[in-house]
């Protein structure tokens, strides 16, 4: 029969299955295992169904979630899948690396009512246990391609909101060429995500469905470079452009010391031992550095990924140095909860005054200063001050700034008509329009380092736009 | 795609090849590069040079020289193969500018990178003088080419088998002394473009040189090719690989130059002696 609210919030809420944290250290594989059936069917028996869906709002693609969650409580995973694809076109991928708590479940009536967005309804749980139902029982099946119509979009850059639109456009009946840089298509979710977060099989099954549309995939192929915007419209017949590149250019602290052998950005970090596989030291040909006392520099998510790659790399010894408190840290809570889990130290409250080098140029201490927390900011966090004499310095070999992104200037320096804001991102209206004719933008490109679904969000509004201004004539 | 149509092998280890590459072999100006990989799975990624380019054939050139395990991997492709990845044209073009009189000086490999250099200073109309240098006369490479676009070429070598027994310093600085240049570009080992710099500093003559420090993405993405330059930090694959060679910081780039030293001879001893031997596009031989 039907349970009551006060049954189901006495369901405690299932806690996701994990590798042991000492196992885990030394290998690449998931560390999030996925809910059993049986755990998925009785958290998905907490949710309320709230009349007025409250999670809803706070996802950014609007999935329909109490009825998806509705399915999956009753066993239908097929028609549960079917409920979110209707809005996202990722969901193997958002279930694992949504911001969850800051999303769809700090709105939920449950956490409300436990007082924690944490014991909300393990919303991105249930999506990525739907998700892997459906490809791991082989039922992914390429979404309907529509009568062709003749006209011919170019996508910048395979993240996700290259991805999305490209499905998108091509579901429309247009014809679909994407053009990225890098040697594999995927975007952060290759090069920069690790693979014991988000294993790389689950992108490229999604780059394979999107083959079988028949998207033409250009590897190796760099916008501005290889070939500008302008050639594409005017030589190459492209009837509309759209621009997810990214926000791929890392930021440095400016401090003494930074360009000593032994500091990477994250970026590199990652990019060598995800893209390029360097923990796979047998086999490739890529080296990474090695370690013993590492120092990761910030809070995100780029700075837990680089944290916890360079423990699975063979360091002794990980420290996050973090200028604010575990409160402020823009990382994912599961992510953050993992690292100390798995033996990472977090110095809150820290900052890095200077690198300290060896005599053969190698980086030998961190010196950092101690901060406290003020008087609230703009943003209403407390700002952190620093303490005036309070510097030390920790001996280090490692130091890894992992202080977010900003856009690459390459595309906006060679298409001269396109806008963009003083941080270099690309200025657009509200359906994903630049203010040049034809060309359209979505992603980090334009929001600036942000997250995985809002990429994605982006690029579905864009190729609506296109299709809608290709197919009204509006651009003759 | 990237189908090799022509190996050469210049000198004991440095080989010349010409791909199919015609996006790049249109796009390209002097001064831009390429970064290659061979396996998509396992190859590691470096930057080459277009020495380069024939855009009605479609065709690019790369010269390089065998030094570690890609390059040799590289080396051991032949005509019919085609390279697994290849990126470019990448870099900011070099400023070719009518100035006058330009000195080009190149050390060993650099000559090839130097080469379409100095062929567009040439077509801009200015007088160009170059010079070589190499060990020795077997590993001087290009000469007929360079000849072929300087109005006047000075060979150094340093066991004096050939052209001059002197480093290229030396005739650089007689150049300099003559108060006849206006510019010199020069691309070579680390160690020759730094004593390069320090000899055309006192004159005051505008020097260039192309940096090759450790690349891994090539776009900008990754910061591992930063060097410090006057007081700033920039990237080698996007603001260079040209700077003003009065304002780099050559010591520190040579150190971080060797950052993977030790690996780097690992992967290379592991190559040569079998036991991890793969073929260029994948599989095990
Ligand atoms: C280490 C790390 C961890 C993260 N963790 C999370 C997380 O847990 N959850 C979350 O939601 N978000 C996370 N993010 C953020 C998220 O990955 C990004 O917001 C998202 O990938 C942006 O998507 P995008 O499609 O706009 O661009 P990207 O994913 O950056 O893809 C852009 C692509 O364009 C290519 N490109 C760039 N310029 C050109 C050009 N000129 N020509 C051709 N190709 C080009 C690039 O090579 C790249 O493949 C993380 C980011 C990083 C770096
Ligand atoms: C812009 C640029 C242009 C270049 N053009 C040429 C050219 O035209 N011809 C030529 O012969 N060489 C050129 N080089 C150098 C060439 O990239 C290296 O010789 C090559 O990467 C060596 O790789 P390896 O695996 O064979 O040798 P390894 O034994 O792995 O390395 C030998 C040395 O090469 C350098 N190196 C290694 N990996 C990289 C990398 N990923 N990026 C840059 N340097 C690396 C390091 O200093 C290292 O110590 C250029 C470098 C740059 C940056
Ligand atoms: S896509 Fe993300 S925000 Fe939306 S429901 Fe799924 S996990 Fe929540
Ligand atoms: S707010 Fe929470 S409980 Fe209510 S429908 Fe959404 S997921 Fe279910
Ligand atoms: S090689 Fe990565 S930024 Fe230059
Ligand atoms: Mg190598």
């Amino acid at each position: 029969g039907d349970l009551k609210v006060k049954e189901r919030l006495g369901i405690p809420q299932q806690d996701m299955p994990a590798q042991d944290p000492v196992v885990r250290g030394g290998n690449q594989c998931e560390v999030a295992l996925g809910y059993t059936e049986e755990q998925v069917r009785l958290e998905a028996l907490r949710c309320l169904q709230c009349k007025n869906a409250p999670c809803v709002a706070g996802c950014p693609v609007s999935i329909d979630i109490p009825s998806f969650i509705q399915k999956a409580a009753e066993g239908e995973y097929q028609a549960s899948i079917d409920i979110i694809k209707e809005s996202s076109l990722l969901p193997a991928i958002c279930g694992r690396v949504c911001p969850q708590e800051k999303q769809c479940m700090e709105h939920c009536t449950v956490g409300k009512s436990l007082k924690d967005p944490m014991l909300s309804v393990a919303i991105g749980r249930i999506e990525r246990y739907v998700a892997d139902w459906e490809r791991e029982a082989g039922k992914i099946t390429p979404p309907q391609v529509g009568p062709e119509t003749g006209f011919k979009v170019g996508v910048v850059g395979s993240g996700p909101a290259g991805l999305t639109a490209a499905a998108d456009l091509r579901k429309a009946g247009h014809q679909v060429e994407i053009f990225e840089a890098f040697h594999k298509p995927g975007g952060v979710m290759i090069y920069g995500i690790p693979e014991f977060r988000l294993p790389k099989a689950i992108v490229e099954q999604e780059i394979a469905t999107l083959e079988a549309m028949g998207v033409k995939i250009h590897l190796n192929f760099l916008i501005g470079r290889t070939r500008t915007i302008d050639d594409l419209l005017n030589k190459d017949g492209f009837d509309a452009i759209f621009i997810g590149s990214g926000a791929g250019l890392p930021k440095f602290m400016s401090i003494e010391g930074e360009n000593l052998v032994g500091v990477f950005s994250a970026n590199e970090y990652l990019t060598r031992s995800n893209l390029m596989k360097a923990y796979d030291k047998q086999r490739v040909d890529t080296p990474i550095y090695p370690s013993e006392k590492v120092a990761v520099i910030g809070g995100g998510n780029v700075a837990m990924d680089a944290a916890r790659m360079a423990l699975r790399l063979g360091a002794k010894e990980v420290n996050v140095v973090y200028r604010r408190t575990r409160e402020e840290m823009p990382a994912r809570a599961e992510e953050v909860d993992h690292a100390i889990e798995e033996g990472i130290i977090f110095h809150f409250l820290h900052n890095p005054t200077r690198i300290i080098g060896d005599e053969q140029g190698k980086v030998c201490a961190l010196e950092v200063q101690r901060y406290e927390l003020g008087e609230p900011d703009d943003s209403g966090r407390r700002r952190p001050v620093a303490i005036p004499g309070s510097e030390y310095q920790i001996p280090m070999d490692t130091v890894i700034p992992a202080l977010g992104n900003v856009s690459n200037p390459l595309i906006r320096q060679t298409t001269k008509e396109l806008e963009t804001n003083k941080w270099g991102n690309i200025l657009v209206d509200d359906e994903n329009r630049s203010k040049m004719d034809r060309v359209y933008a979505g992603g980090d490109i334009v929001l600036g380092a942000a997250t995985v679904i809002l990429a994605m969000g982006e690029g579905r509004r864009a190729a609506a736009a296109i299709t809608k201004d290709l197919t009204s004539g509006r651009w003759g | 795609m990237n189908t090799i149509i022509e190996k050469t092998r210049l000198s004991e280890d440095v080989y010349k090849m010409v791909f199919q590459a015609p996006y790049i072999a249109e796009a390209r100006k002097a001064g831009q590069f390429l970064i290659i990989q061979l396996d998509t799975d396992f190859g590691e990624r470096i930057p080459l040079t277009i020495a380069d380019a024939d855009e009605q054939a479609g065709t690019i050139t790369i010269i390089f020289q065998a030094v570690g395990k890609t390059t040799r991997m590289l080396g051991d492709l032949n005509q019919g193969d085609s390279i697994a990845n290849v990126l470019g044209p990448l870099g900011t073009p070099t400023d070719i500018r009518r100035v006058g009189t330009v000195v080009c000086v190149g050390g060993g490999i650099g000559v090839a990178p130097l080469h379409p250099i100095v062929q567009a200073y040439k077509q801009a109309g200015n007088k160009v003088i170059t010079i070589m240098g190499a060990r020795n006369k077997d590993l001087l490479i290009l000469e007929e080419e360079m000849r072929a676009h300087s109005d006047e070429v000075i060979i150094c070598t340093d066991d004096g088998s050939y052209g001059r027994k002197a480093l290229v310093t030396q005739p650089l600085k007689e150049l300099c002394e003559q108060g006849i240049v206006d510019e010199v570009t020069a691309i070579g080992p680390p160690i020759m473009m730094k004593f390069c710099a320090e000899t055309t500093r006192p004159f005051g003559v505008h020097t260039m040189v192309s940096l090759n420090t450790i690349m891994v993405d090539g776009t900008g993405m990754c910061g591992g090719c930063r060097v410090t330059v006057g007081d700033e930090t920039k990237f080698v694959c996007v603001d260079g690989p040209e700077f003003d060679a009065h304002l780099v910081d050559f010591d520190n780039m040579m150190l971080r130059q060797k950052a993977y030293k030790e690996q780097e001879q690992h992967a290379d001893h592991a190559c040569n002696i079998g036991l991890d031997v793969r073929t260029p596009q994948g599989g095990t031989k």
